[in-house]
């Protein structure tokens, strides 16, 4: 199949390796990856922080970049989550029918890296190898939003080598909300406290979920702490193998 | 007519201007395909009427009509009740001899002071509802007012076993016809009176009465 | 105000006249968060409290096979009441006339307590027993009406807790649920008298027992909120728990009942429907021990008086908000405030509002209106984890209206401009940002441009410093610096 990779701007930026694994695995799994370097942001930042109006020329990007593709993976629930949810609102806000159909005609081949290999592919074991104790946790956007139930530790179980651990309170959020963390930054260490505390009793080496802005906020804070507890992304567990390991 | 009412409906009007004037409240479908109709025997339905109602705290009897007078009596002597309020209509042949009888009469209505003082009350109850456990009255013959069951620190309450409906659904439909004609007020009863306003540890009994006690009573 | 000063008739009078006088200006929800969040009573109590609930929340629901149905039927029959709310209430206001009980309109709060204290009058009495209510908590009523000399006696166990601590009330099904047993002995130590009481809550349920009983029995008139109307038949429902709520519609001769206009449902048979949604969502039982269900006045049973007011007080805007207009279909369940993990964090009294958690986070700001600083906070407070939407008897999608309300707060800001908004971080981020991302090369320079304005901030290799608005990400957290090579840097040294 020919993929398209909706890479998000946060990981362009800030997490390539998320990206990289992301290539190598689908790449392994027999797949053709391409990403088309005009594709920027989702807009979700700005439509979740009321920016609404500044959301409507990216998602008149994100159709145009992607209307084409066969079908469009994110190593991001949440960035899918907001073309899901949000993008017929935006064409809607902007009064533009024509707009309005093309998101509708790109949303169904717009997928989430776990559920798009469990639920569109049928994949549950990736070949991958990972040989560390690992906790897994379920971000609210993948849950909620797009609802990929246990797609994630479906892909985490069938990974040799690797010791899942279960993580409490996992369905819990961890307190990002993207400019939640900033300005309501008190409650947000407070959830975030709780979520360090379950992951440490965990003795995990390795945090893992479907989202880099959740695990940016985890891993700051495990960072911080000094705990010794790494944020992975699944995509790069996923993606490792006994040569990479 | 008030200007407030006036106001209420004109920016209610406004408010609604995108709602086509053609449609018709009809028009927004509304599944009802959940449950309506319990597909439990008799005996599950029983059953399971019991188990709920008791798993409120209350206790449940169940006893053949023959046993009901002497289940009462001996009900209302374990309860330690002497003065019991009695509602019009109350079939008095399954009263005991032994008690201080309160008659509520329509002519002749109980105090709230009287029934404050009170032991306790027996009633009859219109219908019980198994999937919550559930009693109903409708201030019917034997059910009385309802401020007979509320101020008496005991309720002893008889109920058919043919009075039981599985689902909830049944029960609100049993009494849609009198309430669209008559209108009695309801009381839905599940278990004794409770808070759970400290802590959220659920405590039997603030204002009610903190005892019932339900005879399922087979024909 | 009366003579004898004990118990319930203290009257905050200070609290009156700040929130009067503040009207526009209550404080932001992050402001006030802050203090709650380091009171480690209240975390604990809110914690244990929330946790409890939405544990047996789940297991009643679990139990019922056609929860789905139900509640989309429950969003559903709202819709329909919404959408033609001008009708239904007129249908009310007819069945209950012809039932014998007297309507009233009210559109504010002001017109809502000068109805109720003039009916009060005209009983002569001088004190009214209560039911739960939280749209008498909106409207302020107690304090109006004991402007005009009446004692409003709370008399739910939870009410009576907050009304004694002179405090406010911080969730919607369990206003004390911020304080604990200990605590609550104290207060009816000393505002009660009884000296020898233990923090069993039985014997604090045994206490306002006592107390309440004398009152009720002397009650000439009753005040309640009403959790259903019937528009068919005029029959209004009381969901309660300790039986409060059957003495203060049963007792008085009087009884006054306030409901907002959105309480509505079409017909009786509608509440096979609510009645199962609203005790497993709200109390996590299978059913509320009472629910009273009266149609206008019964010769010889109850009140010889019915008086239904029914209020606006910010409603109908709300209704014109076709986005908004979900969130009259609440049934105040408070199974949203139990699963939100901000609300588990920072407690009711954080929102300011009667309304606290989710639901209040929507509401508040629809109700008063987003020139209120404090209430256009208020739909911030939350990371959009969607657990509020997911448990709703009813339905409504609290995240969807959550953004959309951030959306009209922005857009507000940006038509009034000025020199604040030109100057708010935020707006200037948001705004270059915007533009950064509407071109491939633009967004490139941005992420160059950004890798290099790190740099002052790198020590060692991680972002442990922010100045200004970002402080709060770095107070507590680490930031991973920008790498040296973006992905499609490495994607264009791949394809070479």
């Amino acid at each position: 199949m020919q993929i398209s990779l909706f890479i998000t701007c946060f990981n362009d930026t800030l997490f390539p390796e998320t990206g990289k694994a992301m290539v190598q695995l689908l790449e392994r799994l027999g797949h053709q990856v391409d990403f088309p370097l005009e594709q920027t942001c989702c807009g979700q930042m700005h439509y979740n922080t009321g920016y609404q109006e500044e959301t409507i020329p990216l998602v008149r990007r994100f159709v145009e970049v992607f209307g084409e593709a066969e079908a469009v993976v994110a190593p991001s629930a949440s960035c899918v989550g907001m073309v899901r949810e949000f993008y017929s609102k935006v064409a809607e806000r902007a009064g533009d029918p024509e707009l309005a159909n093309a998101v509708e005609e790109v949303i169904p081949r717009v997928f989430e890296l776990s559920e798009f290999l469990v639920k569109e592919l049928g994949i549950e074991d990736v070949g991958a190898y990972y040989p560390h104790r690992v906790t897994y946790h379920p971000t609210c956007h993948s849950l909620r939003v797009l609802h990929v139930g246990d797609a994630p530790l479906i892909l985490l179980r069938n990974v040799r080598g690797i010791d899942l651990v279960e993580l409490p309170a996992a369905e819990q959020c961890c307190g990002f909300g993207g400019t939640f963390a900033v300005k309501n930054a008190d409650t947000s260490m407070a959830m975030l406290g709780d979520k360090i505390r379950h992951i440490k009793g965990t003795g995990a080496e390795v945090c893992a979920a479907a989202d880099n802005s959740c695990l940016m906020h985890i891993g700051g804070a495990l960072k911080r702490q000094r705990s010794g507890v790494e944020p992975v992304h699944l995509a790069e567990i996923l993606a490792s193998t006994e040569e990479t390991e | 007519m008030s200007s407030a009412k006036d106001n209420i409906l004109g920016s209610i009007r406004a408010a609604l201007r995108e709602v086509p004037a053609e449609e018709q409240p009809e028009d927004i479908e509304v599944p009802r395909d959940y449950r309506k109709q319990g597909e439990g025997g008799v005996i599950d339905i029983v059953e399971r009427f019991a188990e709920r109602v008791g798993e409120y705290k209350a206790t449940v009897n169940r006893i053949h009509e023959e046993e009901l007078k002497d289940t009462i009596a001996e009900s209302c002597r374990g309860e330690g009740v002497e003065a019991l309020a009695v509602p019009d209509g109350f079939p008095g042949e399954w009263l005991p001899d032994d008690l201080t009888l309160l008659q509520d009469k329509k002519d002749a209505p109980l105090s709230h002071r009287e029934l404050d003082r009170s032991d306790g009350v027996i009633t009859t109850c219109a219908l019980g509802i198994a999937q919550t456990g559930t009693l109903v009255l409708d201030a019917g013959a034997g059910q009385g007012r309802r401020v007979l069951t509320l101020l008496p620190d005991y309720h002893l309450c008889i109920i058919w076993e043919s009075q039981i409906v599985e689902l909830v659904s049944e029960g609100f439909r049993y009494f849609e016809a009198s309430v669209e004609q008559e209108g009695p007020p309801l009381t839905f009863i599940s278990g004794p009176s409770a808070t759970s306003d400290i802590e959220l540890s659920r405590v039997e009994g603030v204002h009610g009465p903190r005892r019932l006690e339900v005879l399922i009573v087979s024909r | 105000m009366p003579e004898h000063n004990t118990g319930a008739d203290w009257i905050n009078v200070d609290f009156i006249s700040v929130t009067m006088k503040n009207k526009k200006k209550t404080p932001t929800f992050e402001e006030t968060a802050k203090a709650y969040l380091s009171n480690t009573q209240l975390r604990r109590n809110i914690g244990h409290a929330t946790h409890t609930i939405r544990e047996k929340r789940e297991t009643v629901v679990g139990e019922m096979p056609d929860w789905e149905i139900l509640r989309e039927a429950g969003s559903q029959l709202k819709k329909r009441v919404m959408r033609h709310l001008d009708d239904y209430l007129l249908q009310l206001e007819a069945s209950v006339q012809e039932a014998g009980g007297k309507v009233h309109w009210a559109g504010d709060a002001e017109e809502a307590n000068r109805i109720i204290a003039d009916l009060v009058k005209e009983q002569q009495a001088e004190e009214v027993v209560k039911v739960k209510s939280i749209t008498t908590d909106e409207i302020g009523l107690n304090q109006a009406l004991a402007g005009e000399g009446i004692r409003a006696l709370e008399t739910d166990l939870a009410e009576l807790i907050v009304q004694l601590a002179e405090d406010e009330p911080s969730h919607i099904l369990v206003p004390a649920i911020h304080k604990n047993r200990s605590e609550i002995r104290e207060l009816f130590r000393k505002k009660l008298n009884q000296q020898e009481l233990s923090d069993r809550p039985e014997d604090l349920a045994e206490a306002a027992r006592l107390y309440l009983r004398k009152k009720f029995l002397n009650a000439k008139v009753g005040i309640s909120g009403a959790n259903f109307a019937v528009a068919d038949t005029g029959t209004v429902a009381v969901v309660e728990s300790e039986g409060n709520g059957r003495m203060c519609t049963t007792l008085p001769e009087t009884l006054i009942t306030v409901m907002g206009i959105e309480k509505i449902i079409p017909r009786w048979r509608d509440f096979e429907v609510f009645m199962q949604l609203l005790p497993r969502s709200s109390t996590a039982e299978r059913m509320n021990p009472y629910n009273s269900f009266w149609t206008g006045v019964t010769e010889g049973d109850g009140p010889r008086e019915f008086h239904l007011v029914l209020l606006d007080n910010g409603r109908t805007n709300v209704l014109a908000d076709e986005v908004g207009r979900q969130t009259l279909n609440c049934i105040r369940c408070s199974a949203c405030l139990n699963v939100c993990p901000v609300y588990e964090r920072t407690g009711g009294h954080a929102y300011n509002s009667v309304y606290p958690g989710p639901i209040g986070a929507i509401l508040t700001p629809q109700l008063r209106g987003l020139d209120d600083e404090g209430a256009a906070s208020l739909p911030y407070a939350s990371t959009l984890c969607g657990a509020c939407y997911e448990v709703c008897p009813v339905k409504i999608n609290i995240p969807e209206v959550l953004v959309h309300l951030r959306g009209k707060i922005v857009d507000r800001k940006k038509r009034e401009g000025g020199l604040k908004t030109k100057t708010d971080p935020e707006h200037v981020g948001m705004r270059w940002m915007g533009r950064a991302f509407t071109k491939r090369s633009r967004y490139e320079r941005a992420q160059k441009i950004a890798r290099l304005g790190q740099k002052i901030f790198v020590r060692d290799g991680t972002i442990s410093n922010l100045p200004g608005e970002l402080s709060g990400w770095t107070a507590m957290r680490d930031l991973k610096p920008i790498p040296k090579q973006t992905f499609r840097e490495w994607w264009g040294d791949r394809d070479e």
